[in-house]
């Protein structure tokens, strides 16, 4: 690999970490520890806010795997890539306002916290917390992995200190400065994915001689590539619009995204988070994915998917321009792996630890754990990394249509819905789970194949709902609403 | 049951209407994504029109889906969502329960 490629990509690392650490210096200063350093006291402005959730929902796939995708079955991975432009306001619109007053009324600092209060039950809080801990342990190790193998793969070093070198610059800071200084390289990481991007873009449209050019090379290598269907049809309209609901609306249910929606300061950094967060978004997947496309006419034959990005990369650009662009998976890979282990840490902490294990724990022992759990989570990680179990593997399968189909109902209904309770949701979230774990597994053995031609998620998510609906209606006169209404005031 | 009194926070109100808001643009999103994408799409290749070199439908579908939700979602936040303090100053307001 080019010298130059490596030069930038390693000033880019140090960079993410001396910015990290000189905003972990403001973690010191707060009264309440907790609420600072999972959540960064509440006070992520607009910007910060939308870069932090592009960059932590964009992970290794958005810049690697999926326009590696693109490159094989053309146009209609990328219609099916745009659907994520909907990410950039609808979770924050209807979370929204309700969330941020709800979760300050009851100063909570995470989901679950939300979640524990909302219904009052402390089999709903276990449940989710012990769902986050599984499944994100697992998709966090898989970034990790990612990471590795990426910085493996441009620096020619081998996989065990190309491993070390990614877990160096995404550990320190987010173990010693927390939300803050994570969001913080969020916003630096998010920028560098945006650039890059257009950067990428340009340069493959250049290189292809125009896009017209691109499009008849295309139809000439296969006329399916500029369909909404791929070469063999293989998409239908039922199982690409399917997608609405794992990447679109159905990212209301992932932890990681809701964290951020009670993390901002004020109605205005909503806002502009809101529009920002919408065009940024939508230029990084369909630019993205569109560069995938694309370059099936730029340099075809390219048999490794994962490989379309970085080979292309270095063929279109200058070298030292290809290194930042490079940046941009490294980028989202980090920004993802932060926020997976912070709020894995969290739950341990806050909601375990804390909630069920020792409640009188002073702050200064509170400020110790948290450091340490989270550092020693990062380092199972990356030991795991070294020789990633199929469990790992088999786990990360599950992690992001599990969240959804689990979190999505309990959280809408706990904020929309006054009848929703504690056992409608704990019925919707176990229902949700083990259908989706159990549907993925067995298309996995090749049992069955998608249910009824769609993404596995759908079925899950329709039945927790009605699950949902059904168990809180029959079970409603078993609740005792004196006690809810105590802690909920504002449900009344 | 839970009776309908006078101290819920007026808030909810805006911010219910905003979160309905939330939930329209992402319908009339699929609507427009998917009528362009497979109205269009689903001719022949040979009936295929270009617009700057990509496939119309592709073009409408995803280029142009892209800006107008971007700037309904502009239109939106500037006009109708409210700005409020997310705070609380509501401990009288708890005292009247």
């Amino acid at each position: 690999m080019n010298t130059w490629v490596v030069v930038t990509l390693f000033l880019f690392l140090i960079i993410i970490l001396l910015v990290g650490l000189y905003m972990s210096k403001f973690t010191k200063k707060p009264a309440d520890f907790l609420q600072e350093y999972f959540l960064g006291s509440r006070q992520l402005g607009g910007f910060i806010l939308a870069m932090s959730m592009v960059a932590t929902y964009g992970s290794a796939s958005s810049f690697l795997s999926g326009p590696g995708t693109a490159y094989n079955v053309g146009l209609g991975w990328v219609l099916l890539a745009s659907i994520q432009v909907v990410t950039g306001y609808f979770t924050l619109m209807v979370l929204g306002k309700k969330f941020a007053i709800v979760a300050r009324k009851m100063k909570a600092v995470t989901m679950i916290d939300f979640l524990k209060t909302r219904y009052h039950n402390k089999w709903v809080a276990i449940f989710a917390a012990v769902s986050i801990v599984i499944f994100l342990f697992a998709s966090m190790a898989a970034q990790w992995v990612g990471g590795g193998r990426l910085i493996q793969s441009i620096t020619g070093l081998p996989y065990i200190s190309a491993l070390f070198i990614f877990t160096l610059a995404a550990l320190i800071f987010v173990v010693v400065g927390g939300f803050r200084a994570l969001a913080m390289t969020d916003m630096i990481q998010g920028t560098i994915m945006f650039a890059g991007t257009l950067i990428l873009l340009i340069g493959t449209i250049i290189a292809g001689g125009g896009i017209p050019h691109i499009i008849h090379q295309m139809r000439a290598a296969d006329p399916g590539l500029i369909t909404p269907y791929g070469p063999h049809h293989q998409l239908s309209s039922a199982y690409v619009s399917s997608f609405w609901i794992l990447v679109g609306v159905g990212v209301i249910g992932l932890p990681q995204i809701t964290i951020r929606a009670m993390s901002y300061k004020n109605s205005k950094s909503l806002h502009r988070a809101i529009i920002i967060g919408t065009i940024v978004v939508g230029v990084i997947m369909l630019g993205m994915h569109l560069t995938g496309a694309f370059a099936r006419a730029v340099i075809p034959g390219v048999k490794v998917g994962d490989e379309v990005m970085p080979l292309l990369a270095m063929k279109v650009l200058p070298p030292w321009l290809a290194g930042i662009v490079l940046a941009a998976p490294m980028a989202a890979i980090i920004s993802t792996v932060d926020a997976l282990l912070l709020l894995v840490s969290s739950s341990i902490i806050k909601d375990i630890i804390l909630n069920y294990i020792k409640p009188n724990m002073q702050q200064p022992t509170v400020r110790r754990w948290s450091h340490w759990v989270t550092a020693i989570i990062g380092v199972i990680v990356f030991i795991m990394a070294i020789h990633p179990p199929n469990l790992l593997i088999w786990l990360n399968l599950f992690a992001f249509g599990g969240l959804e189909s689990a979190f999505i109902w309990p959280i809408l209904f706990g904020l929309y819905w006054r009848k929703g309770n504690a056992y409608g949701a704990l019925a919707s979230m176990i229902t949700g789970v083990v259908l989706y774990v159990v549907i993925q597994s067995f298309m996995e053995w090749g049992w069955i194949s998608e249910p009824l031609g769609v993404n596995p998620v759908v079925l899950p998510v329709v039945f927790s709902f009605i699950v949902f609906v059904s168990v809180s209606i029959m079970t409603d006169r078993k609740i005792d609403k004196e006690q809810l209404l105590r802690q909920n005031r504002w449900l009344s | 049951m839970y009776h309908q009194n006078k101290i819920r926070d007026p808030r909810f109100r805006i911010a219910h209407r905003e979160a309905w808001i939330g939930v329209g643009l992402a319908l009339f999103n699929f609507i427009w994504w998917y009528s362009f994408a497979y109205g269009l799409g689903s001719k022949p290749i040979s009936e295929y029109h270009y617009i700057f070199g990509l496939p119309a439908w592709f073009f409408y579908s995803c280029v142009v889906g892209f800006i107008v939700v971007t700037l309904l979602v502009i239109v939106c936040v500037k006009f109708t969502f409210k700005d409020f303090p997310l705070d609380d100053g509501e401990e009288e307001r708890d005292d009247l329960s």
